[in-house]
């Protein structure tokens, strides 16, 4: 069936089977690759999206049931050349290693600090326990999400 | 510093358009031994230094990224001595090339075999490009000087960019002799530098293996044997091939040969989610092959067995500990056991490979280009001078990507298939296809002298070792590799010995984030705060009195960066001061602490955790590592807690079961890593600048932690944990 989602700003339909993940929509069909596929069951967090402004998971969501929504991935953080706070934020503290995981990290941040989740460390570790890190940058993550929270007030 | 360069490994040449590029193939310094398998080929090391017109420079990266920052402390080498502005430093990737030599990226020794090389290739260049200017100006260039990829003349109040100077430079001959910068003048080294691949990550348009996309690709999922060893015996691929978009269904056959591929049925489709649905509708009938019965409890029951008894091999012996054993009034012994452990890379395996004829050209995530580009020739039946490996960032090594088998996996399947294709694995392909962390069992039975000090130590160690996979027995047995950190622990006693058997098993083993110190430190440093107590001593002074440089010969010491007593007791120091060593804590509370040497690193770290209500808090991790020189801060501070984290998560959470001869895992939810909110609040990292040769940080700081933590849980709860994982619930 045809999926009508606004990606990072822009309005796009596609033609899709009805079982087809968002996140395969947005890699596969849309190659938009900087959002990840670490596990495909929710456990990992490395496809968080965020979907009309909440973080989705989008190796969970099917494409479909994002009909007619917003869709912001990794791509579209930054706006004119300016990265995003939070994105800044990562790059200030070298909050990852890898890199793989991070645009996950990056979009749960954001909707961790959106959410107002990020006023300790202890908050910012509990909200961001959905996203794993192997290589374990998550000192320096939980320091960025505070700092950009900081920033944000 | 002077260092020699050897003229006829240089070469220099003028490009197009003005620029220049270095060419260095200087012999670097190799690591004796390491994690990963000498990858054999021609010994010719390369890299190149580009200086382009607009001032540019482009350093040729040869060894692998996974997370560790080597393309950052890499350029940073070279940069140091050419004394390049490093907001013009630009990397590239190298693809696999033989005059690179060894490009194999594991064992910590990455900056160990660049250091001098590339300081060497930075500073001769300098040389040329102030030797350019001085004769434009018609001046010494002594007087001369290089500052932020500009030649000055200060006397004139001149200065050119590099750019300006490079085919000057070019038609110059190489200098005799370079002198390398002194730490004292270093401008980038010793100081934080933000990684170079980190705006690409941040903005999302960073390529791993995943993303390459090349023209005419398609797409498969491999549905390999379970059981390891396992065979298809028949395959109904009609529904599968009834899938939109699914292309063909094409059979893999099962490769040894150090290679290790698994037998399966790939389904090969138009895209990633055609090819999983695809997988399955497959109807496939396996022969389990001959290790359908074995399992964690049958390797259990051997392993138990085998330390209890002399072992087949005695990898050292010193003294006579049997006698004095036998002799002794009070024998301490204890067992220790610990699983398979997957890599878990964030990124599962994935290769993308394009075959036409005998032309091989992949493109992997891959930590061993050398070894895959053999692997390939090998498999292909190819001549290696077909075969191009071009190397993405990766997300995450930790030895996984060492092995070719993904690689070749994939240029068999598009050789078959007469296309391009990108071989995808899941998750659950990835945890039950991993090149396991050998599980182990050790046993050390000690006696205690009069002064407390042990007087014997017989260790024995039971392993599947990791080297029977990929050749012959060597000379001097499996034992050796498999006991690094048993058989070489530093601690005098006077009677020692270190004994192996081999376990026979199917389950696949590889090279796991400092190999095979992380269970034999565990043991090790468990025993020897074991004995403290015996002794009625302090585990902190009780250490620090036997640290020394005690007799061994299996594994063979490093002959150019010997075990030192001294930076081991530094190390140990400094975590103890640090960590506030021996001060009261509250009920409920513990600190233990633990040490060790591994890839020529020291590393000491210091644990205050709580167990409440069986609860398992990590309140504090102190570490004090000592590899020498710390060329990026940032980047060394990362490694170590990265390397302290994911020790804490195998220590507490992960392990691999095998079952009817197959992985019981099979996602994050069955093999669970350690999450943020359970990882300590505070890690506290210290380094001892010895000045030395620098090695790497990525694995010393790994084996220390299971015994850190289980130690600092004995001192909570009076109870000893010697079973791997500890299971505990995270507070």
């Amino acid at each position: 069936m045809v999926v009508r989602l606004t990606v990072n700003g822009r309005a796009t339909s596609l033609d899709l089977d009805v079982r087809i993940t968002l996140l395969s929509a947005i890699r596969d069909h849309l190659r938009l690759t900087g959002t990840k596929e670490g596990c495909d069951r929710g456990e990992c967090g490395a496809c968080t999206v965020l979907v009309d402004g909440r973080p989705a998971l989008a190796c969970l969501m099917l494409a479909v049931s994002a009909d007619g929504r917003t869709v912001t991935t990794i791509e579209g953080l930054a706006t004119d050349g300016t990265l995003h706070a939070v994105q800044q934020a990562f790059v200030d503290h070298d909050a990852l290693q890898c890199g793989f995981c991070t645009p996950g990290q990056i979009m749960a941040a954001v909707a961790c600090i959106e959410a107002g989740k990020a006023n300790s460390a202890a908050e910012i570790r509990e909200w961001m326990s959905g996203n794993l890190c192997r290589c374990a940058a998550y000192p320096q993550i939980v320091a960025a999400v505070a700092s950009a929270a900081k920033a944000g007030r | 510093m002077t260092a020699y360069t050897r003229r006829h490994f240089l070469t220099i040449t003028a490009v197009a358009g003005g620029g220049l590029v270095l060419t260095i193939s200087l012999p670097g310094c190799r690591p004796k031994s390491g994690a990963a398998p000498t990858a054999g080929g021609p010994i010719d090391p390369g890299v190149f230094v580009r200086i382009n017109p607009d001032n540019t420079v482009v350093i040729t990266i040869t060894k692998s990224e996974m997370g560790q920052g080597i393309r950052t402390s890499l350029a940073m080498l070279v940069a140091e001595d050419l004394d390049a502005d490093w907001n013009q430093v630009r990397v590239e990737q190298a693809s696999f090339a033989p005059k690179y030599g060894e490009m194999g990226t594991g064992g910590s020794s990455s900056v160990l075999s660049n250091w001098k090389r590339l300081r060497e290739a930075g500073a001769a260049l300098k040389g040329m490009l102030v030797a350019a200017a001085a004769k434009d100006w018609g001046v010494d260039p002594k007087d001369c000087r290089a500052e932020n990829s500009f030649v000055i003349h200060p006397a004139s109040d001149r200065r050119t960019p590099y750019g300006a100077l490079a085919a000057k430079a070019a038609a110059l001959s190489l200098p005799n002799q370079v002198t390398l910068k002194p730490k004292a003048e270093w401008k980038l080294l010793g100081k934080d530098r933000s990684g170079v691949d980190v705006a690409d990550i941040t903005h999302g348009t960073a390529v791993y293996g995943l993303d390459v996309k090349i023209p005419g690709m398609l797409y498969a999922a491999i549905e390999r044997t379970s059981v390891f060893g396992g065979k298809v015996k028949s395959v109904d691929s009609a529904k599968a091939l009834a899938v939109p978009g699914v292309k063909q269904v094409v059979q893999i056959d099962a490769m040894g040969d150090g290679i290790n591929i698994h037998a399966g049925v790939a389904v090969v489709a138009t895209n990633t989610w055609a090819a999983l649905q695809g997988r399955k509708q497959l109807a496939i009938t396996w022969d389990e092959g001959p290790r359908a019965a074995e399992s964690s409890e049958s390797y259990r029951a051997f392993m138990t067995a085998a330390v209890n008894r002399a072992g087949e091999e005695t990898v050292n012996k010193q003294g006579d500990p049997d006698a004095v054993l036998a002799k002794a009034t009070k024998v301490i012994a204890s067992t220790f056991e610990t699983p398979f452990l997957s890599h878990a890379t964030m990124e599962p395996m994935n290769c993308t490979a394009s075959v036409t004829g005998n032309q091989v050209e992949v493109w992997s995530p891959t930590q061993f280009p050398d070894w895959g580009a053999q692997s390939l020739a090998k498999a292909l039946n190819t001549d290696i001078k077909n075969v191009q490996v071009h190397v993405t960032l990766m997300g995450g090594g930790f030895g996984r990507r060492i092995n070719p088998d993904f690689t070749v996996e994939a240029a068999l399947l598009s050789q078959k298939i007469k296309q391009p294709v990108k071989v995808v694995w899941t998750r659950e392909d990835d945890l039950r296809h991993d090149f396991y962390r050998p599980c182990s069992t050790h046993r050390i039975e000690a006696s205690l002298g009069a002064d407390g000090r042990p007087e014997a130590w017989r260790h024995r160690v039971s392993t599947p070792s990791i080297d029977v996979l990929y050749g012959p027995k060597p000379p001097n047995g499996w034992g050796p590799n498999e006991t690094d950190g048993s058989a070489n622990m530093s601690y005098r006693v006077p009677n020692r010995s270190c004994e192996y058997t081999l376990l026979d098993s199917g389950v696949p083993r590889g090279w796991w984030r400092a190999v095979s110190t992380t269970h034999g430190m565990f043991a090790v440093e468990s025993m020897i705060d074991e004995l403290a107590e015996a002794a009625g001593k302090d585990p902190y002074e009780y250490r620090l009195g036997l640290i020394d440089k005690v007799w061994w010969q299996q594994p063979p010491d490093s002959k150019e960066f010997p075990f030192s007593p001294d930076r081991l007791k530094g190390v140990l120091t400094l975590a103890a001061d640090k960590a506030g060593w021996g001060k009261p804590l509250p009920a409920g509370y513990g600190m233990g602490i633990s040490c060790g040497f591994d890839h020529l690193g020291y590393a000491a770290e210091v644990f205050e955790v709580s167990v409440i209500n069986d609860r398992l808090r990590i309140h504090r991790v102190v570490v004090a590592a000592d590899s020498g020189p710390v060329l990026n801060p940032i980047g060394a501070r990362a490694q170590l807690e990265g390397g302290i984290i994911q020790g804490l998560s195998a220590t507490i959470k992960e392990r691999i079961t095998i079952v009817g001869g197959a992985v019981k895992e099979r996602n994050f939810d069955g093999y669970s890593v350690l999450r943020i909110n359970e990882a300590p609040a505070v890690i506290e990292v210290y380094f001892v600048e010895t000045d030395t040769h620098p090695t790497g940080f990525g694995e010393p700081a790994v084996p220390p932690v299971a015994a850190g933590l289980a130690n600092a849980i004995y001192r909570a709860t009076g109870k000893r944990v010697r079973t791997l994982p500890l299971g505990l619930r995270m507070a």
